[in-house]
C-alpha cells in the first residue's frame, strides 16, 4: 500500500516538476506559441475576412504578390492567403487524426504485447517488425493506393503507418515497469490483471507517449503534405499545403510565388511540433535530459 | 562471428514471410480492376477471363500467395500489367538509377552531418554549437521536396546553373552527371545530415564526459589526439551503424525527390505503378525496399560488431 501511495506522491511532484521544466524550456516555449498560431489560424479560418478559398477568379489569374494579394493568386485566381488559411485545417486535422488513429491503435496492442508476453508478445513482435521493415513514406503510399486518394484515406494511412512504432515504444514501457514494486503492491491487494494494467502501468507509460506523439504530429503534417503533392492526399479544389504545391509545382516558372507560402508553412508548422517535441522530451523523460 | 550473422538471418526469415503476406494482401485489396484498362475499350469478357487465368487471380487467395511466394523465392517478381516486362528487371534498372542518387546524398550527409556534429561537441555551448543545432533543426523541419522546388527555383529557373531536372548515368556522362545529382542529393542528403549531426553531437558529448578521455587529458595528451585518437573512434562506432540504417531509408526517402527532379528512379515507379494500379510493380517494390530494409538492418549489426573490438573478440 506504501508502496503505491509512494508511487503516486512521487509521480505527482514529477509532473510538477516537468511543467515547471517545459515552462522553462525555450524551444518548448517557441514551439508551443508556433502550434497555438496555427491551431487559431485553423479554427478561426471561417470567422477572418478572406475569400472563398474554392471560388475561382478568372479575373486574377496567377497574379503575383501585392497589397491586394499578399501571397498572390494560383491558376484559377484563387487568393493563396485564403488557401493557406483554410489549407492549415487540412494539414493539422491529418496531424491530430493520424496521430489518434495511431494512438488508438499502437497504445492497447503495446500494453497487451508487454504486460501478457509470451506467445501474445512474440505474434506482436514479428508482425510489428514486419511493418517496421516497410519505410513509413512507401508503407504510407500503399496503404493510401489501397484505400484511395482521399484526405481521410491519407490520414489512416500515415495512421497506421506509425502504429507499430507506437507499440514498440509501449511494449517496452511496459517491460520496464511492469516488475517495479508499486506493480506488485497493487497484485499483492488482490487487483485484477486489467485493472493493474490501466490503473497502475497504463498511466506510467504516458510521458514518452506524450513526446512521440508530438513529434508524430510534425511527421503526420509532412506525411500528408508528401501524399497530397503526389495526388494521394487531399484532392482538388479543397486546400491542403501539400495539395497546393502539388498544382504550384506545374507553375513554376510563370508564377514562383505559388511555391513559397505552402512551402514555409509546412517548414512552421513542422519546425512548431519538433521544438515543442524537443521541449517535452527534456521535461518529460529524465534519461533525454 | 558467422553464428550472429546466421542468427540475424534466421530472424529475418519470419519477418520476410510477414512483409511479403502484408504486400501480398494489401495489393489484393487495390481498388479497381487492373484488367479493366489491359483489356482496352472494348473489354472483351474473354480476354479479361483469359489475363485473369495467366494471371491465376481465379484460384483461392492462399493458392495465389503461395504460387506467388514461390516465385518470388526464385527471382520471378512476375511481370508489370502495363507493359509486361518482368519486375525484377525494372526494378533493377530503376534501382541502378536511385543508388547513384543515394549515394550521392549518403556522401551529402555524411560529409556535413560528422563534421558539423563533432565540432558542435567541441564546441559545446559556443556560437559554432549554436548554429549546426539551429541549422539540424532547419534541415529537420523543412519539407525536402519544398526544398527541392525552391533549389530548382533559385538554381535553375533564376541563376541558370545547373539544369531543373533528369538524370544521366555517372559512368556514361560524369560530368553531366554530376550537375543532374548535386540539387537532389543536397536535397536528400540535408535531412539525413542533420539526423546525422544531432547523433554526432551527442555520441560525443557522451564520450567526452568518460573517464578514459578525462585520464587521457590528465597524462597531458594534446587536444586533438584526445580527440581523434580516443574519444572519435568511440563515438563513430553507433554512427556507422545508423548510417547505414539511414542508407536504407535514403532508398524510400527518394521517392519525393525523384518526383520533384523527374528522375527515372525507384521512387517513380512505385508512384506511376500506384497511378496505373499496376499490381506486380507495386508488390515487387514494397518488397525490394523492405528486404533492403532488413539486409541494411542486418549489416548495421554486423558492422557494429566490426567496429567494436569489445564485441569482435567476444
Amino acid at each position: 500500500m506504501a508502496a503505491i501511495a509512494a508511487g503516486a506522491a512521487k509521480a505527482n511532484l514529477q509532473g510538477r516538476g516537468s511543467l515547471r521544466k517545459l515552462l522553462l524550456s525555450r524551444s518548448a516555449r517557441i514551439g508551443g506559441m508556433i502550434v497555438l498560431i496555427f491551431v487559431a489560424m485553423a479554427l478561426l479560418a471561417p470567422l477572418l475576412p478572406l475569400t472563398d478559398p474554392l471560388k475561382s477568379n478568372f479575373l486574377a489569374i496567377r497574379k503575383p504578390p501585392s497589397e491586394l494579394y499578399w501571397f498572390g493568386t494560383d491558376e484559377l485566381g484563387r487568393d493563396q492567403v485564403s488557401r493557406l488559411v483554410f489549407g492549415a485545417q487540412a494539414s493539422l486535422l491529418a496531424g491530430i487524426i493520424s496521430v489518434a488513429i495511431a494512438l488508438a491503435v499502437g497504445v492497447p496492442i503495446g500494453l497487451i504485447a508487454g504486460w501478457y508476453g509470451g506467445w501474445i508478445d512474440v505474434v506482436i513482435s514479428r508482425v510489428t517488425e514486419a511493418l517496421l521493415a516497410c519505410p513509413f513514406l512507401i508503407l504510407a503510399i500503399a496503404l493510401a493506393a489501397v484505400l484511395g486518394p482521399s484526405l481521410t484515406n491519407a490520414m489512416i494511412a500515415i495512421g497506421l503507418s506509425f502504429a507499430p512504432i507506437l507499440i514498440r515504444l509501449v511494449r517496452g514501457q511496459v517491460l520496464a515497469i511492469k516488475n517495479e514494486e508499486f506493480v506488485d503492491g497493487a497484485r499483492a491487494i488482490g487487483g485484477g490483471k486489467l485493472y493493474i494494467l490501466f490503473r497502475h502501468v497504463a498511466p506510467n507509460t504516458l510521458s514518452p507517449i506524450i513526446v512521440q506523439s508530438t513529434l508524430f504530429m510534425a511527421q503526420a503534417i509532412v506525411l500528408e503534405a508528401a501524399l497530397s503533392f503526389l495526388g494521394l492526399g487531399q484532392q482538388p479544389p479543397s486546400p491542403s499545403w501539400g495539395q497546393m504545391l502539388n498544382v504550384a509545382k506545374n507553375f513554376m516558372e510563370q508564377a514562383p510565388w505559388m511555391s513559397v507560402a505552402p512551402g514555409v508553412a509546412i517548414f512552421l508548422a513542422v519546425l512548431g511540433f519538433n521544438l515543442l517535441g524537443d521541449g517535452l522530451r527534456d521535461a518529460l523523460d529524465p534519461k533525454e535530459s | 562471428m558467422l553464428a550472429l550473422i546466421g542468427r540475424r538471418l534466421l530472424i529475418a526469415i519470419p519477418t520476410l514471410f510477414l512483409v511479403s503476406l502484408f504486400v501480398f494482401s494489401l495489393q489484393r485489396a487495390l481498388p479497381g480492376d487492373p484488367f479493366l484498362v489491359i483489356a482496352g475499350e472494348e473489354r472483351d469478357p474473354e480476354v479479361i477471363a483469359r489475363l485473369r487465368q495467366i494471371y491465376r487471380l481465379d484460384d483461392p487467395i492462399v493458392v495465389q500467395f503461395f504460387a506467388w511466394l514461390g516465385q518470388v523465392i526464385q527471382g520471378d517478381f512476375g511481370r508489370s500489367l502495363r507493359t509486361g516486362e518482368p519486375v525484377l528487371g525494372l526494378i533493377i534498372q530503376k534501382l541502378g538509377v536511385t543508388f547513384q542518387l543515394a549515394v550521392a546524398s549518403m556522401l551529402v550527409a555524411v560529409g556535413i552531418g560528422i563534421p558539423a556534429g563533432i565540432i558542435a561537441a567541441r564546441r559545446k555551448d559556443t556560437l559554432a554549437d549554436y548554429s549546426a543545432s539551429a541549422v539540424a533543426l532547419f534541415g529537420l523541419s523543412v519539407p525536402h521536396f519544398w526544398l527541392g522546388i525552391m533549389l530548382i527555383l533559385l538554381v535553375s529557373v533564376e541563376l541558370r546553373w545547373l539544369p531543373a531536372s533528369g538524370f544521366e548515368s555517372i559512368f556514361s556522362d560524369p560530368r553531366a552527371a554530376i550537375e543532374r545529382l548535386i540539387m537532389p542529393a543536397f536535397v536528400l542528403g540535408g535531412g539525413l545530415a542533420a539526423s546525422l549531426m544531432r547523433h554526432t553531437r551527442s555520441a560525443m558529448l557522451e564520450v567526452l564526459q568518460s573517464d578514459y578521455v578525462r585520464t587521457a587529458r590528465a597524462k597531458g595528451l594534446a587536444e586533438d589526439a584526445v580527440i581523434n585518437r580516443h574519444a572519435l573512434r568511440n563515438a563513430l562506432v553507433p554512427i556507422i551503424t545508423l548510417s547505414t540504417i539511414l542508407f536504407g531509408e535514403l532508398l524510400a526517402g527518394a521517392v519525393l525527390t525523384e518526383q520533384v527532379f523527374t528522375i527515372p528512379g525507384f521512387g517513380k515507379l512505385i508512384v506511376d505503378a500506384v497511378f496505373n494500379r499496376d499490381y506486380g510493380v507495386v508488390q515487387g517494390v514494397v518488397l525490394c525496399t523492405a528486404i533492403g530494409f532488413i539486409a541494411m538492418n542486418l549489416l548495421a549489426d554486423v558492422l557494429y560488431i566490426l567496429v567494436n573490438p569489445r564485441l569482435r573478440d567476444s
